[in-house]
């Protein structure tokens, strides 16, 4: 792969995931936030696989396709299933309306270009200049993570803020040791796998996963 | 081999648990497994303050003058929890839990034991980073043992909180292997996360990564330390969950992750200098002093009162971390055990003060020790030694702490967290004094039995010895205070 045809893939497949963060901020159907966070964990696999074949190396390649299965598949796939056992899959009152979200996104993307200067410093070369578009996704995930009140948002929310993280650690550092970043991708499934069991037993307990019904512990 | 067994006893008696199921005597098996885990720390204690750190399974273990002191507190704390399995495990099943609930609680218990200990035994601090992510996922569901409204909330918010805290840890974490990877000038190292080499690069380091790296350890691992702002699963979770799992979270996991944060201080410290780290750290341990106080003074549950007086007393180890120094990390390790044995006792007195009672409102709990003069002694007891009253060791941590923060310069600190901690002995004590005190209309009857009070008082005692001499612990201590100074 020659220079700047790595650098045009690098730019597009890690463009794609703020965009594809973007996207589940504008839509409020749950349903459609499941597919965007799937092309999501695609486009994070097509970071690691663009890195691999410029860099080489075999230990990013496996972790791409980690990434492709756990992100892009298995994580989404039981998402969907949650979703699917649910009628009212819209999310009717996020805190904070669609269009004001977006202005704020467009305010964390600056923030995170200001935050990520100092990392750019030490070590500027092409994958490093997008490290803001990590760090933006990551806050783009944290605001809808504290905005979203259905809980099927929420954990889209953390998943988006978990992507964040991996594409910042692509980027920088061209993937940790391969056996961490093993136990992190095996560390989220289980996050999910645990918020989904938690979900299909509130649904079954209580008749609703819409969190504002659940205000009883208070001080 | 001794590193690697601490870690497989709890594992493959949680395996056998697993197998075996639910019966009355998986309590003792756990505790046969915690005692064992607390024979081989003090073994690993003595073993690396006289000599070099052992390794395991090619490196991936290692255990210093640190790693085994907390492995020792890890021991205390969940043979505590461990012997009041039984009982705490029949009291849940009476009222309404099933014998399968009584099941996967002792397999996730081993489970959460395991992960503990595999977090201060890594060499790695990604490996010890997985570690403390899995203590979050193997206790949600302990948290979640009711499985009530209540507890599902509790559960809810925790994972939530917890995982997007420990994410943010994993940021931090890369950001300091990002660090070391160009640590080298021009020629790339050999970059690891090993926190002994990394320990090595640190004085290379670049600042301005590292500054961003730790602010966002402190608010990653923070999370799970329980300090505010980001403190508000605890109470929640602390409050839901049966006796034995709060005196473990309480007890342990909050100083586990607390652990993680020094291991990354020491090197922040010689990477920027003590200022930068040192005043981040007093910002949020002073924060958690404030937001205890002021929570603690109107609190009506007594579960969530030890629940903020762990984020009181994670302050103070912030704080203590904050002067630095080998008198304030050793009595800051001193606190970490004395405060693990005492939370504890209190939480595993007030699961029998729940049961009993029916209720963890603090107005409807009154003369305790009139009606139940050993449940009722043991909690003010273990009152007295929380807010640090001598003989008991939480005094003399405490006050060691604050001598070295004054030496620091740091006297503003000390006056701030002295106010706050007489804001907090104010109202707990009161809180305490409705609960304990007051004649009785009825005769004293249905008293916790000797298989409470023994290892309740057994662990009091020890606070006292400890508090007392020092004995056996001074040079451990100081040991385990250097692994941390350059």
């Amino acid at each position: 792969m020659n220079s700047s045809s790595y650098i045009a893939a690098l730019e597009i497949s890690g463009g794609a995931v703020l965009v594809f963060a973007l996207l589940t901020l504008w839509r409020r159907d749950v349903k459609a936030n499941v597919r965007m966070l799937r092309l999501q964990g695609v486009s994070l696999a097509c970071v690691a696989g663009v890195l691999a074949l410029h860099q080489h190396d075999l230990g990013l390649a496996v972790t791409a396709v980690l990434v492709l299965s756990v992100k892009g598949f298995v994580a989404p796939e039981l998402l969907h299933r949650v979703v699917r056992r649910d009628p009212r899959s819209r999310e009717t009152a996020p805190l904070v309306n669609v269009p004001a979200s977006l202005v704020t996104a467009a305010a964390l993307i600056v923030i995170s270009y200001a935050v990520s200067t100092k990392i750019i410093a030490l070590a500027p070369s092409p994958p490093t200049r997008l490290v803001p578009i990590g760090v933006a996704t990551i806050l783009v995930g944290y605001f809808m993570l504290v905005t979203r009140r259905r809980a099927v948002s929420q954990i889209i929310g953390l998943l988006l803020v978990d992507n964040g993280i991996a594409l910042v650690t692509f980027l920088l550092t061209a993937g940790v040791p391969l056996i961490v970043e093993l136990g992190a991708s095996l560390d989220v499934l289980l996050v999910v796998v645990v918020l989904q069991v938690l979900l299909a037993n509130m649904r079954e307990r209580l008749g609703t996963t819409d969190l504002d019904q659940l205000r009883e512990l208070r001080d | 081999m001794l590193v690697t067994l601490i870690l497989l006893v709890p594992f493959v008696t949680g395996l056998l648990v697993f197998v075996l199921r639910w019966g009355p005597w998986i309590g003792r098996l756990m505790s046969a497994s915690a005692l064992a885990v607390l024979a081989m720390g003090i073994t690993l204690s003595v073993t690396t303050s006289s000599h070099a750190p052992l390794t395991s399974l090619h490196g991936a273990l290692r255990a210093d003058a640190l790693s085994s002191f907390m492995v020792v507190v890890i021991g205390v704390v969940s043979l505590l929890a461990a012997l009041q399995t039984t009982r705490a495990m029949n009291h849940e099943i009476l009222s309404g839990t099933t014998q399968r609930q009584a099941s996967s609680y002792s397999v996730l218990f081993q489970v959460f034991v395991t992960c503990m200990l595999a977090a201060v035994l890594a060499a790695n601090l990604g490996v010890m980073w997985i570690a403390v992510e899995a203590t979050t996922i193997s206790t949600t569901f302990l948290v979640n043992h009711r499985r009530s409204e209540k507890s599902f909330e509790a559960a809810w918010k925790y994972v939530i909180l917890c995982s997007v805290g420990i994410a943010l840890a994993f940021l931090g974490t890369v950001l300091i292997y990002f660090a070391a990877l160009h640590a080298g000038n021009g020629s790339h190292s050999v970059a690891t996360l090993d926190w002994t080499s990394l320990m090595k690069v640190a004085p290379r380091l670049d600042p301005g990564v590292v500054r961003l790296a730790l602010a966002i350890l402190v608010l990653g691992y923070g999370t799970k330390v329980g300090l505010a702002p980001m403190h508000s699963w605890l109470p929640d979770a602390h409050g839901q969950a049966p006796a034995p799992i709060s005196a473990l979270m309480s007890g342990v996991l909050l100083t586990v992750a607390f652990y993680a944060l020094l291991r990354f201080k020491a090197i922040a410290d010689i990477a920027l200098g003590i200022n930068f780290p040192r005043y981040l750290f007093i910002v949020v341990g002073l924060a958690s002093l404030l937001v205890a106080s002021a929570m603690l003074i109107a609190q009506r549950d007594y579960k969530r009162m030890l629940a903020y007086s762990s984020v009181e007393h994670m302050g103070l180890l912030t704080l203590g971390a904050a002067a630095g120094g080998p008198l304030a990390i050793a009595a800051v390790l001193l606190h970490v055990l004395g405060h693990g044995m005492t939370k504890s006792v209190l939480f595993l007195a007030s699961g029998e003060i729940h049961h009993d009672e029916g209720t963890t409102a603090i107005a409807q709990v009154n003369s305790l020790i009139a009606r139940r003069p050993m449940l009722g002694g043991i909690f003010g007891v273990a009152m007295l030694s929380l807010l640090g009253f001598p003989p008991f060791s939480l005094f003399v941590s405490e006050l060691n702490m604050a001598r070295a923060e004054l030496d620091a310069g740091l006297w503003w600190v000390v006056l701030i967290s002295l106010g706050c901690l007489g804001v907090i002995f104010a109202s707990m004590a009161s809180h305490a004094r409705s609960m304990l005190l007051g004649p009785s209309a009825v005769p004293a009857s249905n008293d916790a039995p000797r298989s409470v009070v023994v290892p309740l008082v057994g662990a009091l005692l020890a606070c006292a010895v400890i508090g007392v001499s020092s004995w056996p612990l001074l040079s451990l201590l100081h040991d385990a205070a250097k692994v941390l100074l350059p």
